[in-house]
């Protein structure tokens, strides 16, 4: 059953001093799938997401990312994990000074040994296939519109053809149009390149345009499981969140 | 070898095996690149042996098909692979003409009348900050309460208190260092007492203000182009203005003062250290008694002496803090910028407060003090 699981995160404990994050929280990730990961301001989704990178070793707990315990991993070991996931960051964290293609191209040249006409198309590929035009790739992330950004940093998350993606708030700030076309690429990536994808995100549409499972981070743990299950869960958090003002005049119109 | 072949005539079967992903794109690369291709009119690619192929390798075989087109047929012999379809799907969306053209290089008279345009509108627009703030802080003179005392005593804190170390410390080996020179080279000529006056007037006219705002300028220049640069990055300026502040009032103007407070004061503590550091090494070097060294220091300063150096330091505080916060105003778009903008501050706010100190010198040789 494990040999199924993409990221396997067992009892973890995480405290800063005296406040205790997580307390005993397990999550179980499939191959495949797109798992979102729902939570309240300051419930620890950041968190979370840093000790399933493996950049934050937790004080209890195993986290094993395709069997492998990121906890105890050396310095080497960690690296050439890093090559097997790609992140996004909320506001994008594209590096400045560099264009688009440059930004897709840096895990490149880090970790591979490819030639220039390799570097160029293969980075220009991976800007293609997030949407963006030919011309957006010899931008600077200053020159992009929010939306651009986006699509950008899953560019470069993209840059190393992992198998698993990490996203953070991957459609906060954008339109409603923008965050659906933005869902429907991610839908789309994940099917064609057989991706499993976490997804930490707030946006309820999204959540019921992309996500096949759902992990509720509520009093330190994790409530997980499918949409419809999280839906009728009677955990008063939850329900406040999947049946207040916003989400029950959208599930309103999704009934309709 | 990634990959295995066999020619019939003029076919080439290509048979990739193993994983034809990301890691391996590299080395396959140049194995292909050493694929015998002459007289070879068909391509067939057998992909039945590849255990993992992801975008990357898809892309090699997707641009071996392309190169190929014109010279050769290529077919696959099982179904295409998805993933080929992807790559060929994705790059259909490219327009070549988006593609960075090749700069022509410039003609070397366009060049030198765009950087000097870019020069004058650099003038242009340093002219018209220096007016804005002036209007400010005219503004804040008729009405007290734009005045943000808080504010002005975090920058002399920042730009002064805290200087204080390093600006005593500096100020003390240079008066050593010259004292120690003087000394050698007076010594010869019985001319010992004379050390007192290099000492002195060195330090109170020249040495002591401008050291100190030379430190001040690496100090709190870049620190005033930093903050204030990060600051526009960050939006927090734009949210200044929207909130109806202006950030000439907030940012500009407690710096400006500030710094205009606290470089006069550090040179008064600059100059006090360094004739104490000059008689510390006339003591020990020519065993000049405490007593006569203070006596000559009061004998060499004439009535302007002290006065010569101080009323230099609210002008060179002018000009470095105006260099910090005018480039850190200018900071947009990249990290790289903030940086480049920060070292100009500097760099400018030295090179104005050495140019201000030669033209004081000649101010102050006409005018006889």
């Amino acid at each position: 059953m494990s040999a199924d699981m993409a990221i396997i995160v067992s009892d973890i404990v995480n405290r800063f001093g005296a406040q205790t994050v997580h307390d005993g929280l397990d999550m179980r990730v499939e191959r495949g799938e797109i798992f979102g990961i729902v939570g309240g301001s300051g419930s620890g989704k950041s968190v979370l997401l840093n000790t399933i990178l493996g950049l934050r070793r937790p004080q209890r707990g195993r986290v094993e990312l395709s069997g492998v315990d990121v906890t105890t991993l050396t310095d080497a070991e960690l690296r050439n994990l890093k090559m097997t996931y790609g992140v996004t960051f909320q506001a994008g964290a594209l590096f400045s000074s560099l264009t688009v293609l440059q930004n897709v191209q840096l895990p490149m040249l880090e970790h591979l040994d490819l030639s220039a006409r390799a570097l160029e198309e293969l980075a220009l590929l991976k800007v293609l296939l997030v949407g963006l035009p030919t011309e957006a790739a010899y931008k600077f992330p200053s020159q992009l519109s929010g939306g651009m950004i986006k699509r950008a940093a899953l560019a470069r998350a993209l840059a190393l053809d992992p198998q698993l993606l990490f996203l953070d708030e991957p459609t906060s700030g954008l339109d409603p149009i923008s965050a659906a076309a933005f869902d429907e690429l991610l839908v789309g990536l994940q099917q064609e390149l057989g991706l499993t994808v976490v997804m930490i995100t707030h946006d309820l549409d999204t959540i019921f345009r992309t996500c096949n499972r759902v992990g509720v981070i509520v009093d330190r743990k994790m409530i997980s499981g499918t949409l419809e299950q999280i839906i009728d869960n009677p955990h008063p958090w939850i329900r406040e969140y999947f049946h207040g003002a916003r989400a029950s005049r959208f599930g309103a119109s999704r009934g309709a | 070898m990634p990959f295995r072949t066999e020619c019939h005539h003029e076919t080439l079967r290509l048979s990739p095996f193993g994983d034809w992903t990301i890691q391996h794109v590299g080395e396959i690369e140049r194995s292909l690149e050493t694929l015998a291709l002459d007289g070879v009119r068909h391509i067939q690619i057998d992909l039945s042996g590849i255990v993992s192929l992801d975008l990357s390798g898809a892309w090699l075989i997707h641009d071996l098909r392309v190169r190929s087109a014109a010279t050769r047929s290529v077919d696959f012999l099982s179904p295409e692979p998805p993933m080929l379809r992807l790559v060929a799907q994705t790059l259909a969306k490219d327009e070549p003409t988006g593609r960075r053209e090749q700069r022509t290089p410039r003609s070397a008279v366009e060049h030198l009348g765009r950087h000097a345009l870019e020069r004058l509108t650099g003038w242009a627009d340093g002219l018209a900050f220096l007016g804005a703030t002036m209007v400010r802080l005219l503004a804040a003179l008729k009405d007290p309460r734009v005045w943000r005392p808080i504010s002005i005593a975090r920058h002399v804190y920042d730009t002064g208190l805290t200087a204080i170390p390093i600006v005593a410390l500096i100020a003390f080996l240079i008066a050593v260092i010259i004292a120690y020179m003087g000394a050698q080279q007076l010594q010869q000529f019985g001319a010992d007492i004379f050390v007192v006056d290099l000492v002195t007037v060195g330090v109170l006219r020249e040495l002591g203000v401008l050291l100190t705002a030379i430190i001040v300028a690496g100090r709190s220049g870049s620190a005033f182009a930093a903050e204030i640069g990060a600051m526009k990055l960050n939006q927090e300026i734009d949210a200044l203005k929207a909130t109806g502040v202006e950030p000439l009032e907030v940012l500009v103007l407690p710096r400006w003062i500030g710094l205009v407070i606290a470089l006069p004061l550090l040179t008064v503590i600059a100059d006090a250290v360094g004739v104490l550091g000059g008689a510390l090494l006339c003591h020990l070097l020519l065993d000049m008694p405490l007593v006569q060294y203070f006596q000559r220091v009061d004998e060499s300063i004439a009535a302007w002496t002290f006065w010569v150096g101080i009323i230099k330091a609210p002008v060179f505080a002018v000009l470095i803090a105006a260099a910090g916060t005018y480039r850190g105003m200018q900071v947009r778009g990249s990290s790289r910028e903030l940086g480049r903008l920060t070292t100009v501050a500097v760099v400018q706010a030295i090179f104005m407060v050495i140019l201000a100190d030669a033209l004081f010198a000649v101010l102050f040789m006409e005018i006889g003090i």
